[in-house]
């Protein structure tokens, strides 16, 4: 479910406080590793990209980036998290995504771009690491609900060190 | 936990790289992974003597390009000079009094200012500005006072090394086989390589050593990696041939499995995930491969995947796509990891596309096999201090001619390793 439930959404008239609640039931979904329902939230056409520390500007088709996932590999991506076979996330980490200063461009088509910054810790093996920076959404809505086009996610620390992989789904 | 110890005299004290090929056993002490001793003895016995990685010549392609970068664990940079085009390696250090020259990770200078007290440097290294010069006395020779060049730079086809030993083999010597197998990861390209941008900069905490080992260790694919063959299987891809290959001592502790896998391979070896329109250009690469090479080196530049350990701390792997990595302890239980993507520099746009989204299905710290390495190692290291087991087996395939799935390129790198360590071990801790 999501907070929508009722009224069916228009991009012309969409307020900060519904995209909102939609980036913080993302957000659940995936601290409750509900990956399933997680991607659900995601267009057919859909792209989760992750550039390098170093290349905050990179370009999927041209740099190297950590994660670029269109549907088919980020439906395996999810398929691999919940087998018991993804060893670096077996057992689940506990996660924290925290997501705020959420700011809305106007509509543009059929898209809405919007950008928020998060603070995603991370608690496994008695040890404890976060991942800072902001998301770049490109948001349609479908059938009177949000969803996802594109997520990009920019870190800001300047190295992955800190956080030592990127084996979670930020 | 035990402890390494000093003295390799000792009555009591047996090696810590223990082999006996009568036995078919070759053991390692787990010390070897835990022992702030001997971590203190790696950094300078084989850091501070080898020649280490820096960088690729592409990374600093124009007239006084830079990239700012620890090597050894010291802070250096890499610069092409706007004179005379060599690259150079330099300690990242005023010659005044101390502060650090280069303060961005990469860009283009004409020269380098230290902000402290503005001397500043061209890119060939000499001083070429000191405020107030008059207030020196007229003796003082400032020739001598250029930036410090590592003791040792030379680079093999585009690959830059240094070394802070002004007495080590020059480089050819060193890399000894190991420059074959990189002539054939270079020769994939009919130009030059270069690296593309993009750096992978991680971390794991577990022993550096134990990265060498998972970089050429062919027998952990088939059971640590189970998710990224179901993946490829998932597209289409033919698991059965499996992975199947030899593995080579390249003397001076460099290694290599070379290999058959399911896996495809850009440059030039066709597999489902790189979709039905790539059958013909792929094909063409091939042809033109076996054009260049001969039919049997062409098909080995094009068809066999290449683990190469350049000892100590330098991975090329030439597999679904090009790695270069290298990394570096921060201490026995720790390492940090830089790695990059390397390609044809002329590769048509769609081919890179591919090879990008092929190193992304299994390499770097947000891939699909990658992460699970990092837990395999982290899981090592964690299950060394649980203590009650003092010895990690090496002995696979000490029996038989050595298969890429054996352990042989790995008993080359510890050979070597134990003869500049020395580490020994006392009879009670065995």
């Amino acid at each position: 479910m999501t907070a929508t439930i009722g009224s069916a959404l228009d991009l012309a008239t969409l307020r900060r406080d519904q995209v909102e609640d939609f980036l913080f039931h993302e957000a659940a979904l995936l601290d409750d590793w509900d990956l399933d329902e997680w991607l659900a939230l995601f267009t057919p056409d859909a792209s989760y990209v992750i550039p390098c520390n170093d290349d905050p500007d990179g370009d999927p088709d041209r740099d190297l980036v950590l994660v670029d996932d269109n549907m088919l590999r980020l439906s395996a991506r999810v398929e691999r998290l919940n087998s018991r076979r993804a060893h670096r996330e077996y057992p689940h980490s506990r996660t924290n995504h925290q997501v705020s200063n959420v700011r809305l461009s106007p509509p543009d088509g059929d898209e809405l771009a919007v950008t928020a910054q998060f603070t995603v810790w991370r608690f496994r093996n008695g040890r404890a690491t976060n991942y800072v920076g902001r998301y770049h959404y490109r948001l349609v809505v479908v059938d009177g609900l949000l969803r996802i086009r594109a997520k990009r996610v920019v870190l800001d620390m300047t190295t992955l060190r800190p956080a030592g992989d990127m084996a979670i789904i930020l | 936990m035990t402890l390494a110890h000093d003295l390799p005299d000792a009555a009591t004290a047996v090696p810590a790289v223990d082999e006996d090929p009568a036995a078919c056993r070759f053991r390692v002490h787990r010390s070897t992974m835990t022992s702030d001793r001997i971590y203190r003895r790696e950094l300078e016995r084989i850091f501070a003597h080898s020649w280490l990685y820096v960088g690729h010549e592409s990374e600093v392609r124009n007239p006084g390009d830079y990239v700012r970068r620890p090597v050894g664990g010291r802070p250096v940079f890499m610069v092409r000079g706007a004179k005379s085009g060599q690259v150079h390696v330099f300690h990242n250090t005023c010659t005044h009094r101390g502060a650090v020259v280069c303060r961005k990770d990469a860009g283009n200078a004409k020269v380098f200012s230290c902000f402290y007290h503005a001397w500043t440097f061209d890119s060939e290294g000499r001083l070429i500005g000191v405020p107030d010069r008059e207030a020196y006395g007229a003796g003082r020779d400032f020739s001598t006072l250029g930036l410090k060049s590592v003791a040792r730079v030379a680079s093999y086809r585009g690959f830059v090394f240094a070394s802070f030993d002004a007495d080590i083999v020059d480089l050819e010597t060193y890399l000894a086989g190991a420059r074959e197998y990189l002539d054939l990861v270079i020769d994939a390209a009919d130009g030059e390589m270069e690296i593309i941008k993009g750096t992978n900069q991680y971390c794991i905490n577990a022993n550096w050593k134990l990265l060498v080992e998972n970089s050429i260790d062919g027998y952990h694919a088939v059971s640590t990696h189970d998710t990224y063959f179901k993946y490829l299987l998932s597209l289409g891809t033919d698991l059965s041939t499996g992975v199947s290959g030899s593995a080579t001592d390249l003397g001076n502790g460099h290694a290599v499995i070379e290999y058959q896998a399911p896996w495809g391979r850009p440059v030039a070896k066709w597999e489902p995930l790189f979709g039905e329109q790539a059958k013909k250009e792929i094909e063409r690469l091939r042809q033109q491969l076996i054009a260049r090479h001969g039919e049997e080196r062409g098909r080995r530049i094009a068809d066999t995947n290449r683990n190469l350990l350049i000892y100590p701390n330098l991975v090329v792997n030439d597999i679904m796509a090009v790695t270069v990595r290298t990394f570096m302890p921060l201490a026995p239980d720790r390492m940090d990891i830089t790695a990059w993507e390397m390609a044809p520099r002329d590769e048509l746009p769609q081919l890179r596309q591919r090879r990008l989204d092929s190193f992304l299905t299994f390499l770097g710290p947000g891939g699909f096999a990658t992460p699970d390495d990092i837990e395999a190692l982290e899981s090592c290291q964690q299950g060394f201090s649980s203590g009650g087991v003092q010895w990690n087996d090496i002995s696979r395939g000490m029996g038989r001619a050595s298969q890429a799935n054996d352990e042989k390129q790995m008993r080359a790198f510890w050979r070597r390793w134990q003869e500049q360590v020395g580490a020994t071990v006392e009879e009670d801790e065995r």
